[in-house]
């Protein structure tokens, strides 16, 4: 055998083990594989117990997501301010524009990582993701409907009465059936592949550059407390000085009335920052470096201001230096393919 | 003699008999010997029966403000039976959740079943415990499902945003009521009392449950037997919102919802239930 025979055997060996590799890969992609917690994640808060995701689950929760007749006059999806190339936020928006385009108060919150938290709204009063979804449905900025009104819709629908069949062993469709089919198409909503998940998964060889690396210490320093790896939340609700807005909202007071509520706001994740402009609960900084400069030098010490911010001085000290580093850092956090993901968008 | 003999065993039957009846002892007191039993909330305002859109004849509260009723609604739930001798019986509380529609007189009663048995006490929860305000949905079914009565700014019962149960919701109208935000700006004059909190969900927060025990010594013990249906008749007395133990005025308060003002309505909610008679 010379060397050419060798060369020949080789690339054909190639080719077989490429062939053997792509099979597998298609089968995967058409087995639907259910909720699957991402390895550097941590355990999750919602209660799968009662409602395991099922492949039908999870399809009827994303035609419902989709669903226009969700809102009073048919126009307006969760989809609508929940836009997936946006990372399930409604860019562009600072507060988010619903049916007959009413405005409400409170900037668009991405759908994303939920499995995770254990509160939802930037107000919180709710704990539970299956009876998060009334409130946009009955609000008269959003939806404007009432849920038996969107029941009954659907109930003349054979491709709805069906799919809940398939996915509940039903055709009835009531409001467990309903808000279960939405929290499975939620929960699927992972964000877990941006380049800092890579990094720290240590996945085909990818490393941070050493400007996001020295953005990564900074992180730690000056933002981590609040903005806890790999979720880059704490789930925890602060007050983190904002100027009182014109509306006066108070945030986490408003469900509880506690006092030492007022102002607080749920803390957001810092991933795909780049496709969720504007920033806060009401979407009032329109880039990242508006943010980073508020935490520089434009805190207030407004009641219960986050003892995080108040220390020597109001706020973080950052440097135009850190600032650029802590924003390239930020950047790892960016998941194309969370919000390129063909399973979540509409079909 | 014949005649006069079966006269005679006759009489003395029927004298048996309506003795036996008049003492009916209690039968021993069995969980699973169970026989209907209810409560009834039999809604009236002061010396007034309750109607809706009394606007023809209004009511007076102590404040002097003439006003009319629109809307009540309130849940009850979690209904314990005890006897004299102190034993009791809880509903099973997947059977225990009654919404009260004061439009609606076949709502009015609360049918349950208990075991058979004298019973000196009733207790019931006027509101929605806080376990199942926050239970899986599946367990919310009937008059717990968040879409019942359409949203809350109709007959709904449910708080999306505090994930909460409305308790109590009254609603009318007065012309005391100022036109400005204090008052009603639509200019309606109407009033909206709507007053839930079951204490929160991870910190404590404002807990307007109220469990009500009735004595029914005084106005007559429930006897629960299989071949009848015990029912004690409560009158709950929509006066009293206004004239109880923290007596306010409509003008004054002419809307409590979630605020912190609403414990003080909330205590007067817990005054409304008086005993009238039982029914066995």
């Amino acid at each position: 055998m010379n060397k050419k025979h060798f060369i020949v055997l080789f690339c054909l060996g190639l080719f077989i083990i490429a062939c053997k590799k792509s099979s597998p890969i298609v089968e995967e992609i058409e087995t639907f594989l259910g909720f699957q917690k991402p390895a550097n994640f941590p355990a999750t808060a919602y209660n799968f117990a009662s409602n395991p995701v099922t492949k039908d689950g999870f399809e009827l929760g994303r035609m419902l997501f989709y669903e226009p007749r969700l809102s009073r006059n048919n126009t307006i999806t969760c989809g609508s301010c929940h836009i997936q190339s946006s990372a399930f936020t409604q860019h562009g928006h600072d507060v988010s524009h619903g049916i007959d385009d009413r405005l409400g108060t409170r900037n668009s919150p991405p759908i994303m990582n939920l499995a995770w938290s254990k509160a939802f709204n930037w107000g919180g009063g709710v704990y539970d993701l299956d009876t998060q979804p009334i409130i946009p449905i009955t609000t008269h900025e959003e939806m404007d409907e009432n849920l038996e009104n969107v029941y009954n819709k659907l109930r003349a629908m054979p491709k709805y009465t069906s799919k809940f069949k398939a996915a509940f062993g039903t055709e009835e469709i009531n409001t467990a059936n309903f808000m279960k089919a939405l929290s499975q198409f939620m929960v699927m909503c992972i964000s877990s592949n941006a380049k800092y998940d890579k990094v720290m998964r240590k996945e085909g060889g990818v490393s941070f550059t050493a400007e996001e690396l020295e953005g990564y210490t900074l992180f730690k320093d000056k933002c981590s407390s609040c903005h806890t790896e790999p979720l880059f939340t704490d789930g925890s609700f602060r007050n983190n000085g904002l100027g009182i807005s014109p509306v006066n909202d108070k945030g986490l007071y408003t469900a509880t009335l506690i006092e030492t509520d007022k102002y607080k706001f749920k803390v957001p994740s810092l991933r795909n920052l780049k496709y969720t402009a504007p920033y806060m609960h009401d979407g009032r900084f329109l880039t990242l470096n508006g943010v980073l400069e508020h935490y520089n030098s434009e805190v207030q010490a407004t009641p219960n201001l986050d003892p995080l911010l108040s220390g020597n001085r109001l706020g973080i000290s950052l440097t135009a230096n850190e600032k650029t580093k802590i924003s390239a850092f930020l950047n790892t956090l960016n998941d194309e393919d969370f919000i390129k993901n063909p399973l979540l968008a509409e079909q | 003699m014949k005649k006069k003999l079966l006269y005679f065993v006759t009489l003395i039957t029927i004298i048996l008999s309506s003795c036996s009846k008049n003492d009916d002892p209690a039968p021993d007191f069995e969980e699973a010997n169970l026989a209907p039993f209810s409560i009834e909330f039999d809604n009236i305002v002061g010396d007034r029966t309750f109607s809706i859109n009394n606007t023809g004849s209004l009511y007076t509260n102590a404040a002097g403000e003439k006003f009319s009723i629109s809307m009540l609604q309130y849940f009850i739930s979690n209904i314990k039976v005890t006897t004299a001798s102190g034993k009791t019986y809880t509903v099973p509380q997947d059977e225990s959740y009654f919404l009260i529609n004061g439009a609606d007189r076949n709502t009015r009663f609360t049918k349950v079943q208990v075991p058979e048995g004298d019973y000196t006490k009733v207790t019931f929860t006027l509101g929605v415990d806080s376990l199942r305000s926050t239970m899986d949905l599946s367990k919310r079914t009937g008059v717990l499902d968040p879409a019942a009565g359409g949203g809350h700014d109709s007959g709904g019962m449910y708080w999306g945003w505090n994930s909460g149960y409305i308790f109590f919701k009254f609603e009318g109208n007065s012309n005391v009521i100022s036109d400005d935000v204090n008052g009603d700006p639509t200019g309606k004059k109407q009033f909206k009392y709507h007053i839930g909190g079951f204490g929160g969900y991870s910190a404590p927060t404002i807990n307007n449950i109220k469990v009500i025990t009735i004595d029914l010594n005084a106005a007559g013990i429930a006897k629960v037997r299989k071949d009848r249906q015990s029912n004690v008749h409560l009158f709950v007395d929509m006066m009293k919102v206004f004239n109880g133990p923290n007596a306010f005025s409509i003008a004054a308060h002419p809307n409590v919802m979630f605020s912190d003002y609403s414990v003080n309505v909330a205590k007067n909610l817990a005054q409304l239930f008086t005993h009238d008679h039982t029914e066995n």
